[in-house]
């Protein structure tokens, strides 16, 4: 009797012992076969791109010769189009999470507007292209512009700076409005001394995040027209442009190996671009998260 | 109803704030404009001559024509660094519809332009005129370990292509050769090079199912290079650059003539009937009241043999490019 429990209890300790280690390969796997695909991609286009990567390759145009192709039209046009999503994304999309987080009535119609603004940032970024062509593009007549492209970009991560936004708001211990209240502040004077102070190192990692995925954005792009040859600096938000990703998918469909090599050295610059504003995003929420 | 002054309150306030910032960005965008044309006339009067027009040049369409028109852009941009060309790839197709739009000067296209296009055109009052500015041969090719294929009849490369027919393998195509699939290879629908050869081979019927279709032709070069019995199409080009991994098919001609594409048989005509011209379209108007449009088409004209070589197209006999400058002098 005794004796048959301790046998039953040796098994069920083998099994989970055994579950554990399954458990930790299992998981181990997952995680290198993430970083074995990473690292083959990196090294990849590393050591294919790294020969054509010097300063002409920033300040010359895109070029029929491998050699002489560079991305300056690109990066200007990905500044220009940034110029336009950050402000118009930020001011929007923060507006709306502070209207839903502090003045929406909590019902039905408020929950339902939230809900569906989870659901597009999941939307398929060629969708938001399509509708930048028809309203941008088409309806208000802005043609394939700076401007299309910039607002079709905003309204690409608006939802996911409002769902940021959203959170960084939501957490702002409860007891920092109450001291508000107490002191006789309005809503404005809350929003203005204490939500928007607290919430801003977590709004601001949202958006950089929200952005660098604006800036490795094609598809939508592509929609508003923007795969184009320019050999000029745009000089208004009425300009042509293409950006960065487009120059770069420009060049790897071209039939001389040479180029897949030049858009390897632009998606080196697009690497180090995104690494920066990846690591911006990380000092903002080290250095200025507080902690209640 | 206190919740409702201060909901309005938030909604004119971000919309006054996003007027704001767009209203500083046109100001901004604006000045730099002024300034820019002011550079203009200074180094215009500087360099005299050739660099003294201004304005810009919209120009849209085929992916194959846009090696050919970047080269010349980009020429053309060291000569005239004042106008603005700017050549999108739409394809084809998207080109033509932007053309009949009036949005663009120019369209390119790897087609004939088709009736109802030009319909749409007179209906829109847009007159234009066609110019031809190279030669691509569409070169059809196999796995370079492929040694059975010595050449293929038109008849043979409809049989191989056409969903209703029922050839699958090679042996079905010709006694003797291997009882092995044949994997096909196509570019996408959305491109002009499908296009040509849906006309010319498929006779606009539904093209075999099991064929892998891409929009990125190096797909199809890898996918024949990769698979002893793979077959495919898609620009001279192409092939030109990949001649090491695929093999070239000749092709028989109406003459009997089982012709290689090469510089000399596409431009001469005997390597058809898959080689296929490539046209610029310009608007009339375009060109006669915009010098920039004008120069854009003139500088084109003149360089396009250069640089369709260049890129890896065949360059027209030279009589043409002539008579073409002569076509656009007389739209002035």
């Amino acid at each position: 009797m005794k004796e048959k429990r301790i046998v039953i209890n040796e098994n069920k300790t083998n099994r989970r012992v055994a579950y554990n280690k399954i458990g930790r390969v299992l998981f181990f796997l997952s995680t290198a076969f993430g970083m074995i695909v990473l690292a083959t991609l990196l090294i990849r286009i590393f050591t294919q791109g790294i020969g054509y990567l010097n300063w002409n390759f920033l300040t010359n145009y895109a070029s029929r010769r491998p050699e002489d192709a560079g991305i300056k039209a690109a990066i200007a046009g990905t500044v220009w189009v940034m110029g336009i999503t950050i402000p118009v994304s930020l001011i929007l999309g923060v507006g709306t999470a502070i209207y839903l987080e502090e003045y929406a009535p909590r019902n039905r119609l408020t929950r339902f507007i939230e809900l569906n603004i989870s659901n597009l940032a999941g939307v398929p970024s060629v969708v938001f292209g399509l509708l930048g062509l028809t309203v941008f593009v088409r309806f208000f007549a802005m043609g394939r512009s700076i401007l299309a492209g910039g607002l079709t970009m905003s309204l690409l991560i608006l939802p996911i700076i409002v769902v940021a936004a959203k959170e960084a708001i939501r957490s702002i211990p409860q007891e920092q409005y109450e001291a508000a209240y107490a002191m006789g502040a309005t809503k404005w004077q809350i929003i203005r001394t204490v939500v928007l102070p607290a919430a801003t190192p977590g709004i601001l990692t949202g958006a950089i995040l929200s952005l660098s995925r604006a800036v490795g954005e094609t598809a939508s792009l592509l929609m508003i027209g923007a795969m184009a040859f320019i050999a000029y600096l745009p000089d208004s938000i009425y300009s042509s442009f293409t950006v960065l990703p487009i120059q770069i998918f420009n060049w790897a469909g071209r039939p001389q190996a040479a180029f897949q090599a030049v858009a390897a050295a632009g998606s080196i610059v697009l690497l180090v671009i995104l690494i920066l504003m990846n690591s911006l995003a990380i000092v903002i929420r080290n250095k200025y998260t507080k902690r209640y | 109803m206190r919740m409702n002054k201060s909901m309005k309150y938030g909604t004119i306030l971000s919309m006054a704030l996003l007027l704001a910032a767009c209203g500083n960005e046109t100001a901004d965008g604006g000045n730099t404009e002024d300034t820019g044309s002011e550079d203009t006339e200074t180094e215009g009067t500087a360099e005299e001559g050739t660099g003294d027009i201004s304005g810009s040049v919209q120009i849209d369409g085929s992916s194959t024509v846009f090696p050919i028109l970047e080269a010349v852009g980009e020429e053309f941009s060291i000569a005239y660094p004042d106008v603005q060309a700017t050549i999108g790839i739409s394809g084809t197709g998207g080109g033509m519809e932007r053309f009949i739009a009036g949005e663009t000067d120019i369209a390119n296209a790897s087609r004939p332009m088709k009736d109802e296009e030009a319909e749409l055109l007179e209906e829109a009052g847009i007159e234009f005129t066609e110019f031809q500015i190279a030669l691509d041969g569409l070169s059809v090719v196999v796995n370079s370990e492929n040694d059975w294929v010595d050449y293929l009849t038109l008849e043979e490369l409809a049989m191989i292509w056409l969903d209703s027919s029922d050839v699958e393998t090679w042996a079905d195509v010709r006694e003797g050769w291997p009882d092995e699939e044949i994997l096909l290879f196509s570019p996408g629908t959305d491109s002009g090079t499908y296009d040509y050869f849906d006309e010319v081979i498929l006779d606009g019927e539904q093209i075999d199912r099991q064929a892998t279709l891409s929009e990125d032709d190096n797909v199809l070069v890898q996918g024949t290079a990769g698979s002893l019995n793979g077959l495919a199409y898609f620009g001279y080009a192409y092939y030109a650059e990949n001649q090491d991994t695929v093999k070239i098919v000749p092709i028989e001609n109406s003459e009997g003539e089982a012709v290689t594409p090469d510089d000399q048989t596409v431009q001469d005509g005997s390597y058809e009937p898959l080689s296929r011209p490539l046209f610029i379209y310009v608007r009339n108007d375009s060109v006669s009241e915009d010098d920039a449009v004008y120069e854009f088409t003139k500088y084109t004209l003149e360089m396009a043999g250069e640089m369709a070589s260049e890129v890896g197209y065949v360059a027209l006999d030279d009589a043409i490019y002539e008579e073409n400058l002569e076509l656009l002098e007389s739209l002035r």
